[in-house]
């Protein structure tokens, strides 16, 4: 076990908001952390990743509990992509990723041609190389992700931990950075909202509450009855016939009003255009 | 341009540093050679020459006086306060990712004029706390207070901030002002003190070689902290989160930063009162020259902020003839508008 959370908790006045979590991550595989909104799947990444002391329980980094290692050097083995964190300083693209080598440096020892070297690398294997001298502020939202996935990279990671980083991106956009992030040789923990994605993790976790309601592989945990309990969808299974993949398909569950529902099955596909031939 | 142009362009240019000496030394010359009455710069080497290597060069004896005591004092001086409080900025505007951070704008210098005089005027601590120490007592007061206010009005430690925290900093800047004026009108002895514009608008007229020892290592310490703490100082352009993903024990950074800042400004405070803008005017300039990285940013604002308060100082004496404006004077005329443009770029940093 690379990373293991024992009994992980964290509350905020009274709230439970991450709560009872024990769960392990093996080195090289990639983990997807589902859940609906506010299951505290950002709270479980930051305490996972060493930015946030647990209010209860350790994460333990190779067996060594996290709270005995300094900030330094757990950044040195983990590094973080937020979910759209953003600046007003007038940064370059390069700067933002040199900024993942601050971990390696200290003020008695100076930048040097291999952090270079290792930035150059980071910029590449995201795709931004021939934009490494453009401005922050006048990248698009896909852009911006990837700068901040080049970051983590330059910080030479053996565990690289995303929060929703295909949040807002359109979907060519979305696909890139998933393939880009797989095809990395490091450990990975990945917050996915999309649950179709998440069916290409190694291994799927499933929050809801706070708590962690099961893990496994994604087959074995994303079943209809998990589907309907934690997020209140009630999901058909399809094969794809090209590549036998499985995909699903969802509508509201019982929960939600069933007039939303129904809804969009019983509207004329396009009402406008058979107004149109009216008027002709 | 390439990006390996752009590249080389960007990393911290030591070699620069050859310009500092000569640049300091011409404005500290000039803040010397020009006043109410104007001395030459021959004179002035010669006096400098006689006082610090000891030779024997003939000079005026009141000449002497004038430059060593009084100009040669209040220039080095005015360098340090000015280096001081435009460090302050950076590490403000830096840790609070807040455009408008500066520590005549969140109160901190309000605070520290209170403190000391607090410890002058009103004789608290009946003389066993120095006037610096007040007045860093004051200045972390204020922070405090202006940092809670902010907090409490749902501010945060976010960019969303940044209206709160300027407004918090308003009305912590006016209770310690008023805290001030009401000490000095309330004390028996308010004439021999300096007076309530002294601390409310910074003024170097009273400034001589003693205080140049508390000025000198307050703004050499200010700028060993910043320059050892560059890295954390950029890793904060993401938030605090990003800054601790990047491995910066931020809770420690921030207590060190913050209250150095302090004491850097409470120091200068308690020497020439509260002088505004130089913390929000200088950094904003030089990132428009040497970008924001602090590898640059903090020696360029260093060696800027020195150079803008000797000069001025020196446009306070010879504006209006015969008179003395108070420097705060000078530089709130520069600032405000700075402020202004600052505000109309949306807050963004530069």
């Amino acid at each position: 076990m690379i990373l293991e959370a024992q009994d992980l908790g964290w509350s905020v006045s009274g709230a439970d908001i991450v709560d009872g979590v024990c769960l392990s991550v093996r080195e090289g595989e990639t983990l997807g952390l589902i859940g609906p909104n506010g299951s505290g799947k950002s709270s479980l990444l930051k305490m996972l990743a060493g930015i946030r002391r647990p209010g209860r329980g350790q994460v333990r980094l190779d067996g060594r509990p996290m709270a005995d290692m300094g900030q330094r050097a757990i950044a040195q083995n983990i590094a973080l992509v937020e979910q759209q964190a953003d600046t007003g300083n007038r940064i370059t693209v390069r700067d933002a990723v040199e900024l993942g080598r601050t971990p390696w440096l200290s003020a008695l020892q100076p930048w040097s041609s291999q952090d270079d070297a290792i930035v150059g690398r980071a910029l590449d294997d995201v795709g931004m190389g021939h934009m490494a001298g453009r401005y922050w502020h006048t990248l698009s939202g896909g852009e911006r992700q990837r700068v901040h996935i080049a970051r983590a990279l330059a910080q030479e990671p053996r565990i690289l931990m995303l929060d929703e980083p295909t949040n807002h991106l359109d979907i060519h956009h979305q696909l890139s950075i998933l393939h880009l992030v797989r095809a990395l040789p490091v450990t990975v923990v990945v917050a996915l909202h999309d649950l179709n994605q998440a069916m290409d993790c190694d291994r799927i976790a499933v929050m809801s509450g706070g708590r962690l309601m099961d893990q496994g592989a994604p087959d074995a945990v994303l079943t209809e009855t998990i589907l309907s309990e934690i997020f209140d969808v009630r999901a058909r299974f399809l094969t794809d016939p090209v590549d036998g993949a499985r995909i699903m398909r969802f509508q509201s569950g019982d929960r939600a009003t069933p007039g939303i529902a129904a809804g969009r099955a019983t509207t004329p596909d396009f009402p406008y255009l058979a107004k149109t031939k009216v008027a002709t | 341009m390439s990006d390996a142009a752009l590249v080389r362009a960007r990393r911290p240019h030591w070699h620069w540093g050859w310009i500092a000496p000569p640049v300091l030394a011409a404005a500290l010359l000039a803040g010397i050679c020009i006043g109410e009455t104007r001395i030459p710069l021959e004179t002035v080497i010669k006096v400098l020459g006689a006082r610090i290597f000891g030779m024997d060069l003939g000079v005026d004896r009141i000449d002497a006086g004038i430059i060593w005591s009084y100009r040669a004092s209040r220039a080095v001086v005015a360098a340090c306060c000015g280096t001081g409080l435009a460090l302050s900025g950076v590490v403000l505007q830096a840790l609070l990712r807040n455009a408008l951070a500066d520590p005549y704008l969140l109160g901190i210098s309000a605070g520290a004029s209170t403190g000391a005089v607090a410890v002058t005027v009103a004789g608290l601590g009946a003389g066993a706390i120095s006037l610096s120490a007040g007045a860093f007592a004051g200045a972390v007061l204020a922070f405090a207070l202006v940092a809670i206010l902010a907090r409490a009005a749902g501010g945060g430690p976010g960019m969303q901030a940044a209206g709160v925290i300027v407004l918090a900093g308003i009305a912590g800047s006016q209770l310690f002002n008023a805290l001030t004026a009401f000490i000095i009108a309330k004390s028996a002895n308010a004439e021999q003190a300096r007076g309530i514009m002294f601390w409310l608008l910074g003024n170097l007229s009273g400034v001589r070689w003693d205080d140049a020892l508390v000025a000198v290592p307050a703004a050499f310490g200010g700028l060993g902290i910043c320059l050892w703490f560059i890295r954390a100082l950029d890793a904060f352009t993401f938030g605090a989160d990003s800054a601790a993903a990047l491995g910066v024990p931020v809770r420690q950074v921030q207590v060190i930063l913050i209250a150095a800042t302090a004491l850097v400004t409470a120091c200068m405070v308690s020497m020439v009162g509260s002088i505004g803008f130089v913390g929000l005017v200088i950094p904003h300039a030089m990132r428009f020259v040497v970008g924001v990285r602090h590898g640059r940013l903090v020696p360029a604002s260093a060696l800027a902020g020195a150079v803008f308060l000797i000069a001025s100082d020196i446009i306070s004496r010879v504006l209006i003839p015969g008179q003395v404006l108070p420097i705060g004077v000078i530089t709130a005329l520069v600032g405000a508008p700075a402020f202004a443009l600052i505000l109309i770029r949306g807050g963004r940093g530069t």
